[in-house]
């Protein structure tokens, strides 16, 4: 067991706590920049979707997990950045210049739904992004011109000055480097002031309002970057598919991104790209699961759904805290061995608070 | 005339959604849950009319009366082994269980061999069959379903009203520890009411399957009835009707004469305006919190 001993606020602003976390993720960036070396194509191919979803699941985190307001559309803003990278790389846009705009997009559309957020909570702001999602994705079926509609759009390689990545290892750094420099991004945001006003929003409004916060300005700022990020992640997505239709983008997707923050352990950073590897290798372990089980079952068609609900109903009645916290729990009851107690991690603080007001 | 038959198939589907939005803020107002799985209930109830009448082959009111029953039980159920060990923790995490229970849901009835996977249509002694009054083409199947929402209403409505278990039901969805200091057993009343919920989207599911037909996405629907429930105010019974009406009426209308596309996102525009202009509905309560 560490005792870090704080003698300054800096100390605990810090961003690196300890030589441990240095040495851990230290060891984590290179194997990452090692990957293409030592993954197969097909692997590679994995890490890179986890990557692309891991930026996506930052966004829906800050919102979620770490405002406390939750989105059922999250797969608009999605849809928005990609084709909006769809269409300016036809245009022939650099890629840093596409990636921008396309999260400058996104986080716009961000705005315009989180301008009728701000009169609603809970349960309403969430149908109300489930109406938005619902709205974009017709949008994208019928907009023809720029979408292409339901007979889909292709995309073309990722490029900038002369430099194509059409192959998979260049792309994999392009996915490695916005993925790293957004989760340094949302980690600096969320020991910043503006950080522990979304945090302070989710653990209660009416306090954080009577500490000066002020709610419409913050809530908005929440939903615009939580969008960009979602949209950044959607230029990601469109280049990796190459191919774009509206159904990628519809309720489905949206519920696979909450499932994923879930899974995760919400209200973590590191619950966004442990959700992510969830989301991408359980499509893999049900076909090899598939291949064990007797046909009955194994070649239903059912099959994805009825697990993709069975983890969520689990994770929600038996582990709320997701996989962050389940490892969490591991390594204390390692830590502290033979000390660890049950409830040592009982919820405190809930992330939503009722919205009966009586 | 056409525009009027349109409004009254419009009305026909807003029933089913009103029907839908009655189980939803029915559970809200004593759960405090939003069911996402709601339209899968109304699935369940479809395929448990169609497995009675076509592979059984029970006469129709005895298989419509078993349906209800037996989704009323499935719901009852329900709320005891998955919603009950989760109340009072966040509003996510119960919204992320009911979508959950959808996903298993709609994916058991997927797997069922030859029978999830094709869609089906469910023999009705009413099927098929027109009446004309004065100029107007009447579809029995929508007549059918405008005449059961209205006498289910009635009957709620005397429920609510009139009975005992009404009463307490109200009592507990308006403040629960007071109604349990009066002696009113709310965890059993809360499972009473999923039970009651399932039961009355069991009947939206038989009253729709004649229309559309059974299917396991049929309850995709019930995403069109949190619209439906948002326009009459979550937290309303009557409005829950109403929304569904209002909901059913814009979108048979958008359908006509708006072009095409329109008519899908119709509840989705409804319900955004809603909540911009009037975020509590049409029936519902201004609540302020009270620090």
């Amino acid at each position: 067991m560490r005792f870090l001993f704080k003698t300054s606020y800096l100390q605990d602003i810090r961003l690196v706590k300890h030589g441990g976390q240095a040495f851990w993720y230290g060891a984590l960036v290179l194997a990452l920049l090692a990957a293409p070396w030592l993954a197969s194509e097909y692997w590679l191919a994995q890490l890179t979707f986890v990557l692309i979803y891991g930026v996506v699941g930052l966004g829906l985190m800050l919102l979620s997990g770490f405002t406390g307001l939750f989105s059922l559309g999250h797969a608009a803003f999605l849809g928005v950045g990609a084709y909006t990278e769809a269409v300016l790389a036809g245009a022939g846009w650099p890629f840093p210049a596409s990636f921008a705009a396309a999260a400058l997009v996104a986080a716009a559309t961000g705005v315009v739904v989180g301008l009728p957020a701000l009169r609603v909570r809970g349960i309403y702001l969430a149908i109300a992004t489930l109406a938005f999602g619902f709205i974009v994705v017709e949008v994208f079926a019928r907009w023809e011109s720029v979408t292409g509609g339901n007979a889909g759009k292709q995309v073309q390689a990722l490029r900038a000055f002369g430099w194509r990545a059409d192959a998979d290892v260049p792309f994999y750094f392009v996915c490695l480097a916005v993925a790293m420099l957004a989760t340094l991004a949302i980690l600096n945001l969320l020991r910043s002031p503006t950080g522990r006003a979304f945090v302070a929003i989710r653990d209660s409004e009416v306090s954080a309002q009577s500490l000066g916060i002020h709610l419409a300005r913050t809530k908005t700022l929440s939903f615009a970057i939580s969008a960009a990020l979602a949209g950044l992640g959607g230029a990601l997505y469109a280049h990796k598919l190459k191919f774009l239709s509206p159904d990628q983008f519809d309720i489905l997707q949206s519920i696979d991104l909450l499932l994923m923050i879930v899974v995760g352990g919400i209200g973590s950073v590191h619950g966004a790209f442990l959700g992510a590897i969830f989301l991408i290798t359980m499509p893999q372990a049900i076909a090899i699961a598939k291949d064990v089980l007797p046909p009955a079952i194994g070649q239903a068609p059912g099959l994805q759904g009825t697990v993709y609900g069975l983890v969520l109903i689990g994770f929600v009645l038996f582990e709320p805290l997701g996989l962050y916290g389940r490892w969490l729990k591991l390594r204390t009851y390692l830590q502290i061995f033979p000390f660890y107690r049950r409830g040592m991690f009982r919820r405190q603080k809930s992330f939503l608070k009722s919205d009966r007001l009586r | 005339m056409q525009a009027l038959q349109i409004v009254i198939s419009g009305v026909a589907q807003g029933c089913i959604y009103g029907l839908i939005a009655l189980g939803l803020v029915m559970i809200y107002k004593t759960t405090e849950t939003v069911s996402f799985a709601h339209g899968e209930l109304m699935m369940l109830g479809a395929f448990a009319g169609f497995a009675l009448m076509v592979l059984l082959g029970w006469p129709f009111w005895l298989a419509v009366v078993a349906t209800v029953v037996v989704l009323a039980l499935f719901g009852i159920a329900l709320e005891r082994v998955a919603i009950r060990p989760i109340l009072g923790q966040p509003a996510f995490s119960l919204v992320m269980l009911t979508i959950g229970i959808g996903y298993v849901a709609r994916g058991l009835v997927t797997m069922v061999p030859a029978i999830g996977t094709e869609t089906h249509t469910l023999p009705v002694p009413y099927k098929d069959q027109t009446w004309s009054a004065g100029g107007l083409v009447l579809n029995v199947e929508q007549m059918v379903v405008i005449a059961a929402t209205a006498v289910l209403s009635a009957l709620l409505y005397a429920m609510f009203r009139y009975s005992k278990v009404g009463i307490a039901m109200q009592a507990s969805s308006q403040n629960q520890l007071a109604a349990y200091y009066m002696g009113i057993p709310v965890q059993r009343l809360n499972g009473l009411v999923w039970g009651l919920a399932a039961a009355v989207a069991a009947i939206a599911g038989v009253l729709l399957a004649p229309i559309t037909f059974v299917y396991a996405n049929m309850g995709f629907i019930g995403l069109k009835a949190m619209p439906a429930a948002v326009v009459g105010g979550f937290g309303s019974l009557p409005g829950a009707i109403v929304g569904g009406i209002v909901i059913g009426v814009v979108e048979a209308l958008s359908g006509f004469y708006l072009p095409e596309g329109f008519k899908d996102i119709a509840p989705y525009v409804v319900v955004l305006l809603m909540l911009v202009v009037r975020p509590n509905g049409l029936f519902g309560e201004r609540l302020r919190k009270k620090v």
